[in-house]
């Protein structure tokens, strides 16, 4: 930790890591439900849960990037942090926030805007927190160094807390409704969220494999051309059949399948920055993360979003499990895994001491990617099983939800490996251990027989 | 490449670029607005128990279970054309009876099937809803869902 006021972002991280096993949790009884639908329905029905799982999903991963931010900008600024008070005020307001948030959902006091279902306070607490964190973070870049790594992570963030401002327009007509609701989740996910991501990345990478600068900024501010120059225009893969113009077909599928590029680029960037990189870094374990979060995401994201994003194949895909298959695997490789692999990367330096637990983390690697690898197969195969039953043949829903039990059982399965590495992870980055569960051999100049 | 394209042209280009997708995108946002009120959800008055009913529908989340024109949580059926599958599109009397008896009967409690819960609706909050299922219904959505199975 070179800047003293770094340290903010171990609060962050560790809140973000409680949220974290709250959403992980949540999604094992969501799908414990699927495969015994009596569970809790009177008492904790599945709509409650699922707003939980998603909910502390988003709030976590913000939580990551307010901490990845803290972190990154004193030492690329090259100055302390603004003000230490204002950055933990902003953590108790979102705190505050997100349990009143949960604890309202649990008594049963929700908004009914997917993803948006805060109480109007918890709104505003978020928007306030927002322009806290704009103010405290602005003030420190413009007074200290700018770098390209600042400049996007800034713009990201700026655009993020601005569109947030449509979390609170709710007009009566349905589906103008929709078309501003996908303001904040598409512009979010497939814009701006893109931005941070790639800065983040783009930070690590240096860190990690210590290419030049001139190098490594020059390939951010290509991979954030192609994310805007696809992702804004890509908007319209949500507005096929909301009721908006026909137009939005050709645009939406032309624009979404261009998505793919900024995810290829990130991928690409993070092997080819590992290739050249002449520095062997001693956190194995956070760049196990960054290798694999711009892989999965190219998966995730890229791969299983072109899947379905053809207007003439989400005409029958549209709303079933391939969409959650794409969700899941979306969600985890960009946001969630690059937010582990900074927490992964900077908990160390934050507790200023080499790196710890690096083999329980890297195992946690592979268990929560396998699973949600093996997760995203199955939807994958019970959406297709789906689309064709449902939507070309005419099966009734429930019907054809019955005759998927099977997937779901597995799907089950896949969550709980998930679950176990998250907590895997968790105590891995928080609990210090002496010792390494395999210790690393000595290093070897000539190659063994 | 390292010669032509260079790091401050790179930044030029992404924030040169972004501005005109951006100024396009408004464009088209406007332009579907209009359509949105003149056109495709024109066949039926946006009346209060419609946005009564858009109330019902938000306060008790029904769309993380279901999903309405596709979007939604998967747990549970579409509902952007029930009123369709229900036959019961071009009579609200009928829209209203069938949907009260529908929410009456919830949970159904059966073994091994998901369970809807009792949400105790007023008469009216079940005519708003029902309204506004019907005028989501009747919203051009581009021919989609494929069929009446949602």
């Amino acid at each position: 930790m070179k800047y003293q006021s770094q340290r903010v972002a171990y609060a962050y991280f560790v809140c973000a890591m409680g949220l974290f096993a709250i959403q992980v949790l949540g999604g094992l009884l969501a799908g414990w439900i699927y495969v015994a639908p009596n569970f809790l329905s009177e008492i904790l029905p599945f709509n409650i849960i699922r707003m939980i799982h998603t909910n502390a999903l988003i709030v976590w991963l913000l939580l990551g990037f307010f901490g990845a931010a803290y972190f990154l900008v004193p030492e690329e600024s090259e100055r302390e942090i603004y003000s230490e008070k204002l950055a933990y005020l902003q953590l108790i307001l979102l705190v505050v926030g997100t349990l009143g948030a949960v604890g309202s959902y649990l008594m049963g006091i929700h908004g009914g805007r997917e993803f948006l279902e805060q109480p109007l306070w918890v709104k505003f607490g978020i928007l306030v927190a927002a322009l806290i964190f704009l103010f405290n973070i602005s003030m420190t870049v413009l007074a200290g160094k700018k770098t390209a790594i600042t400049n996007v992570l800034l713009m990201g963030m700026w655009l993020l807390s601005l569109l947030w401002i449509f979390a609170f327009i709710n007009p009566s007509n349905l589906s103008l409704d929709k078309m501003y609701w996908w303001f904040v989740v598409h512009l979010w996910v497939e814009g701006v969220w893109e931005l941070v991501m790639a800065s983040i990345l783009a930070f690590l990478m240096l860190k990690l494999t210590g290419v030049d600068r001139e190098v490594v900024e020059k390939w951010l501010y290509v991979i954030v051309a192609t994310a805007l120059f696809s992702g804004i225009l890509g908007t319209g893969h949500h507005f096929y059949w909301i009721g908006l113009p026909g137009y939005w077909q050709w645009i939406g599928s032309i624009f979404s399948t261009f998505e793919v590029i900024p995810f290829f680029l990130m991928m690409s960037f993070a092997f080819v920055m590992v290739w050249k990189g002449k520095r062997d870094h001693p956190n194995k374990a956070a760049l196990l993360w960054s290798l694999g979060s711009a892989t999965l995401a190219f998966f995730g994201a890229g791969v299983w979003g072109f899947l379905h994003t053809l207007h003439g194949v989400n005409f029958y895909s549209h709303g079933t499990q391939i969409t959650a298959a794409h969700g899941h695997l979306a969600f985890f490789g960009a946001y969630v895994a690059l937010n582990l692999a900074i927490i992964t990367y900077a908990m160390p330096l934050l507790r200023n001491r080499d790196p710890y637990n690096q083999v329980l983390n890297m195992g946690s690697f592979w268990l929560m990617t396998g699973g949600m690898a093996f997760m995203t197969f199955v939807l994958t195969f019970a959406g297709t099983l789906q689309t064709h039953m449902q939507r070309v043949l005419g099966d009734y829903f429930m019907q054809v939800q019955d005759d998927l039990a099977l997937f779901y059982l597995m799907r089950f399965g896949a969550g709980f490996a998930v679950v176990i590495g998250a907590l895997l992870f968790i105590y891995s980055v928080i609990v210090v251990r002496k010792r390494e569960i395999i210790e690393p051999g000595p290093k070897a100049t000539v190659a063994g027989e | 490449m390292a010669e032509i394209l260079t790091k401050s042209r790179a930044r030029n280009i992404f924030y040169g670029g972004s501005i005109f997708f951006v100024l396009v995108f408004i464009a088209l946002t406007v332009n579907s607005h209009k359509y949105v009120v003149e056109v495709s959800t024109a066949g039926m008055p946006l009346s209060e128990e419609v946005i009564l009913g858009k109330h019902v529908w938000e306060r008790h989340s029904c769309i993380n279970c279901h999903t309405i024109h596709g979007e939604g949580a998967y747990f549970a059926p579409e509902v952007g054309n029930v009123m369709t599958r229900w036959g019961v599109q071009d009579d609200p009397e009928a829209a209203f009876e069938i949907l009260q008896s529908w929410m009456d009967s919830q949970p159904s409690g059966i073994q091994g099937r998901r369970q809807m819960p009792q949400f105790n609706l007023t008469d009216e909050e079940v005519r708003g809803l029902a309204e506004f299922l019907r005028w989501a219904d009747q919203t051009d959505t581009q021919g989609w869902p494929p069929n009446d199975a949602g």
